[in-house]
């Protein structure tokens, strides 16, 4: 028995509840952090994809001998070289591994080649034959459903008919409107990046940034005819994923070319790569009818939704599900008849994207809210309130919200916080920045607030669980988990609970792997606090239980009177104590599985208790526009969040500044130009992310934690919402300072400068 | 494949003249983009960034002679921005703090971009830019040396030596329109320059024609127009009028970072703009 060590020379880490700093944000910043894109092997080969010029064609030959000749050159696979499953798919597969005879988007992957330097590699791209005979593109999503099926599981991803209420009367105020979103690329600054290695045992070890290790490993699997044991996915350092990294990109290809070369192989792609190699966020066509009393009380709600899922199915119905259940907005109305669908084209994939769905809704039902206030003559504020979801409501699916549902609090606190810019002072800050394009006198200045939320975790009776194990040997704590962090933050809250539960200091998180753990499901839908938080949590918990019981019996004390305090464990009821370094010689080890309470199928009607749990946002900015030239400038975005609980004060400052501009990104400037088919910017000179120029500093109202039911800690998942509301705010305060109706987003300058005055103004 | 660091003016003419099909960089902001694409060889490469003569700029009489490896930074500076503001505004308005400090005048010349930020400013004045090779010396008229999209008058062996441009007594404009508010490309720009002692006003344009020109016609009416003794303001008809035949000189083209309709409109609204900045309409 020795004294409990007081810890003067050690130094308490971050607890939950405690801003913790990132333990890679100083070498991201000094540019050590080895990203997927950083990996290199002495003996490694380099891969490249050769792809599809166009959207769609059908493949008569493909010669791959002129390339194998080449010098340097260690393999050139297309389709008739793969043995296992051809085809892929992350809800179900439908996507070739390499195409098969047909190609259905610009950038599909024909052929890959492993050569020994990257120049090579082009050559050999180059030199691949390939003969295709053009298919005229089915581009237009609206004519997906009539026209002939462009791949043998036909153009209809999903269809979903929500009817809600029995009500079809009109009410007394109606509006109607059309709405577009455009196409939005998630633009992680690490493009697609990893590097296989064969193994002895006929298996294959790849390295890779991506936000789902075991659905990416199963994928693999299957298409490389390997039992999955053999295939042993570990993460690569990620630059950024937003919905990018949740399908499979050059995973299985590289892992090809690592088998038939018996060599490590490395692949990056390029940014103009990268637009064509990933999907992007679903093209939205909405059309709404809102129905309300004069005193502002929603009736009925109307909607069309038509998303373009692009050539594969990827998660679109998963989209879709979110798209419809989410259409209203987190309002209550009595009686609601969406339609929705999504449907193939040979369109660039669509799939994952933060907000999945709920950001293209909430631009249209927020427009339609503002309408609404318009037509009613009341305050959009007001409005808003009057209607807002709360606890014990239901939504439009039936599912009443059993846990927290603060849509009034963030709507009034983001309503009430006082404005803190004031005109211009600089032409660099007025619409038009660099380019001295305006000045005061130009500027019309406009306000507004946007409400949305979502659904955190996956829904619709999904399976979903993470697994985490702790270990504790000599007071330090090793927890494992496949967690993919992406810039989520899961590497300092796995810490800050092992700290929080076993009052450890020094708490080593192991290698994100398929082979150390069971799965942690992915990094998306707001879900990994909760969940993976979650499985640590309870295994950090079993632990100490053991941990307690173990003290309690070989010291013959009571175990309700241990108390782990100041890195040890010490009895209330006597004068025992002893370190938590000598109490865990031998080691404690725990794994838990951690699963969210069940959720339930949309039934025909669109019905059902398909979702965990919701999280809520408000956003309100301030705009200055140029209407002779369409130019805009944001300057100022307000917001309140529903976050049950704060974790990590700093890291969540972070998403919601994060989503914040990505939100911005969309409403003014983000967007692929698709046309027949064709991206017509692939690079970053032409799609345009906002700069420090174009994003204003966040400013958060409140933070409104009021403890979710279930939830490990009362934390809800935050990452989000903020990329929600922002996009209907900015572009609803465009509105309100030109008058005009701006349909869609990205608003153009064209759309400022070309277009009629609103009637209802 | 190798690269040749010249040192000197000389030593690079000799390179280029040994080997006409040699690959020149200067700050590579251009160049580096298409070759990351392939589309650009580097099998030799030869780099004038070392060369201290072409960062070299002198003031005499009335003439400003810039060395065609100045920065886009270097241009901003305010010894150069007082003597002609509106290239410092252009040159402002290119890219990013790291793409100001490697860019050059002389690159953005040599790409020739219909796009060229500081292209519309060196039009309006009537720059004249000394070429250099192992041969001997030579003076190109900007708008002679801008031979259309991405193309330029440069003959085998010969490298960008510096531009000389008169310098006007008055005040200077240049505006640009750009999607984003930083960082983009243009999507139509306009430079003003008023001459005092020449009582005249001076206009280029950019991204409205495969090449940078002057509007002549609405350069002449403003000109006759102009209070050269109060610059008092000028009235809505003649104001409106100069945009008018600012925009209808153009002859741009839809591409996917504008439309035509639009790039004409918003020439006439940056002439608009400008006149009113340059003159007492600006004070109000």
């Amino acid at each position: 028995m020795s004294r409990v060590q007081t810890s003067d020379t050690v130094t308490k880490g971050p607890r939950i509840g405690e801003s913790a700093l990132r333990p890679d944000g100083i070498p991201k910043v000094k540019g050590e952090f080895v990203f997927s894109n950083d990996l290199r092997h002495p003996q490694m080969l380099w891969g490249g994809t050769l792809r599809s010029p166009h959207p769609a064609a059908r493949i008569v030959s493909i010669n791959t001998a002129p390339a194998l000749k080449m010098t340097g050159v260690h393999a050139v696979l297309s389709s008739e070289d793969t043995e296992g499953m051809p085809l892929y798919g992350l809800e179900h597969p439908d996507q070739p591994v390499l195409a098969d005879g047909v190609v259905r988007y610009q950038g599909e992957p024909v052929a890959i080649v492993a050569a020994d330097h990257p120049e090579n590699v082009r050559l050999a791209l180059e030199a691949i034959e390939v003969e295709y005979e053009l298919i005229e593109p089915l581009s237009d999503s609206k004519l997906a459903q009539e026209a002939k099926a462009i791949h043998p599981d036909g153009n209809l991803f999903r269809k979903i008919d929500l009817i809600y209420g029995n009500s079809q009367e009109d009410g007394e105020i109606i509006v109607e409107g059309t709405y577009e979103v455009g196409m939005q690329d998630q633009a992680p600054l690490g493009t697609e990046s990893g590097m296989a290695i064969p193994s002895e045992d006929g298996g294959v070890d790849l390295f890779v940034s991506t936000q789902w290790l075991h659905a990416d490993r199963d994928q693999v699997a299957a298409c490389l005819n390997l039992p999955s044991e053999k295939v042993r996915l570990t993460l690569a350092g990620v630059g950024g994923a937003f919905g990018a990294r949740e399908d499979i990109s050059l995973h299985i290809h590289l892992c090809l070319l690592a088998l038939r070369t018996g060599k490590p192989v490395k692949m990056s792609y390029s940014r103009t790569e990268s637009f064509h190699g990933h999907v992007h966020r679903h093209p939205a066509q909405m059309w709404y009818r809102h129905h309300a009393k004069s005193d502002g009380t929603l009736t009925r709600i109307e909607a069309r939704l038509l998303l373009d899922g692009g050539a594969y199915a990827s998660t679109s119905s998963a989209v879709l599900a979110n798209a419809a259940c989410f259409a209203a907005g987190p309002y209550r109305v009595p009686s609601v008849q969406i339609h929705g669908a999504v449907v193939r084209t040979n369109n660039p994939p669509c799939g994952a994207m933060r907000g999945f769905g709920c950001v293209q809704v909430c631009f249209a039902h927020e427009a339609q809210m503002d309408k609404l206030a318009i037509a009613l003559g009341m305050d959009p504020v007001e409005l808003r309130l009057k209607n807002a979801l709360k606890s014990g409501d239901q939504i439009i699916t039936g599912q009443t919200i059993t846990g927290t549902a603060p849509v009034a609090e963030v709507i009034e606190t983001c309503a009430q916080h006082p404005t803190s810019v004031g005109a211009a002072s600089e032409q660099m800050e007025l619409p038009g920045g660099a380019g001295r394009t305006a000045d005061p006198k130009n500027i019309v200045r406009g306000e507004a607030i946007a409400v949305g939320f979502k659904n955190l975790m996956f829904s619709e009776g999904f399976d979903d669980f993470s697994t985490a194990s702790c270990q504790l040997l000599d007071g330090v704590a090793t927890i494992t988990c496949a967690c993919a962090e992406v810039g989520q933050g899961f590497v300092t809250l796995a810490q800050q609970i092992a700290r929080e539960i076993l009052g450890v200091e020094e708490v080593i998180l192991a290698p994100a792997s398929t082979s150390n753990v069971g799965s942690a499901g992915s990094t998306s839908a707001s879900r990994q606090t909760w969940m993976s938080g979650g499985a640590v949590k309870s295994a950090c918990e079993e632990v100490r239980i053991r941990l307690l019981s173990r003290i309690a019996e070989s010291h013959d004390l009571d175990v309700e009177s241990l108390v782990i305090v100041d890195g040890g464990i010490a009895s209330l009821s006597s004068n025992f104590s002893i370190s938590l370094k000598e109490a865990t010689i031998e080691s404690i080890e725990v794994e838990e599985t951690y699963r969210h309470m069940p959720t339930h199928p949309l039934d025909e009607n669109g019905q059902g208790d398909a979702h965990v749990s919701f999280a809520f946002s408000a956003h309100r900015a301030v705009v200055d526009v140029d209407q002779e030239l369409g130019l805009i400038k944001v300057v100022e975005l307000i917001t309140s969040q529903d976050v049950g609980r704060v974790l990590n004060p700093l890291q969540l400052q972070g998403q919601l500044e994060g989503g914040a501009a990505q939100g911005l990104g969309l409403a003014v400037l983000e967007e692929i130009n698709v046309v027949d088919g064709r991206i017509l910017n692939p690079s970053f000179t032409d799609y345009l992310l906002p700069t420090a120029l174009d994003m204003p500093p966040v400013e958060i109202a409140a933070l409104i934690e009021q403890p979710e039911p279930n939830a490990p800690f009362g934390a809800k998942g935050v990452g989000e919402p903020p990329a929600i509301s922002s996009t209907a705010a900015v572009a609803s305060a465009v509105r309100n300072a030109t008058g005009l109706d701006l349909q869609r987003v990205p608003i153009r300058p064209t759309d400022i400068v070309f277009s009629e005055k609103s009637e209802n103004d | 494949m190798g690269v040749i660091i010249a040192k000197s003016l000389n030593e690079a003419c000799v390179v280029l003249a040994e080997n006409p099909a040699t690959t020149v960089l200067a700050g590579g902001t251009d160049l580096m983009v298409q070759a990351n694409r392939g589309m650009q060889s580097m099998d030799s490469v030869l780099d004038l960034s070392r060369i201290l003569e072409l960062k070299e700029w002198t003031l005499k009489d009335s003439e400003i002679v810039l060395g065609a490896g100045i920065s886009y930074t270097d241009l901003a500076e305010p010894q150069i921005a007082t003597v002609v503001p509106a290239l410092a505004q252009a040159a402002r308005t290119v890219g990013s703090p790291q793409i100001r400090n490697a860019g050059t005048l002389g690159g953005n010349l040599a790409t020739a971009s219909p796009a060229g930020d500081t292209i519309p400013v060196l039009v309006a004045m009537d720059a004249v830019l000394q070429l250099k090779s192992s041969s001997g010396n030579r003076e190109v008229a900007i708008t002679d040396f801008i031979t259309g999209v991405k193309s330029n008058a440069l003959q085998a062996g010969e490298i960008i030596q510096s531009i000389t441009m008169p310098v006007f007594q008055g005040p200077q404009e240049f505006l640009k329109v750009g999607t984003r508010n930083a960082m983009v490309i243009s999507v139509v720009s306009l430079a003003l320059v008023t001459d005092y002692l020449g009582r005249k006003l001076r206009v280029g344009v950019g991204s409205v024609s495969p090449v940078p020109f002057r509007a002549t016609e609405a350069e002449e009416f403003i000109s006759q127009e102009f209070d050269w003794e109060k610059n008092s303001s000028l009235s809505e008809k003649v104001i409106n009028k100069f945009s008018d035949m600012v925009a209808d000189s153009t002859k741009p083209i839809d591409d996917h970072r504008g439309t035509a309709d639009y790039r004409k409109h918003a020439v006439g609204i940056l002439a608009k703009r400008a006149l009113e900045r340059v003159c007492a309409n600006g004070e109000s």
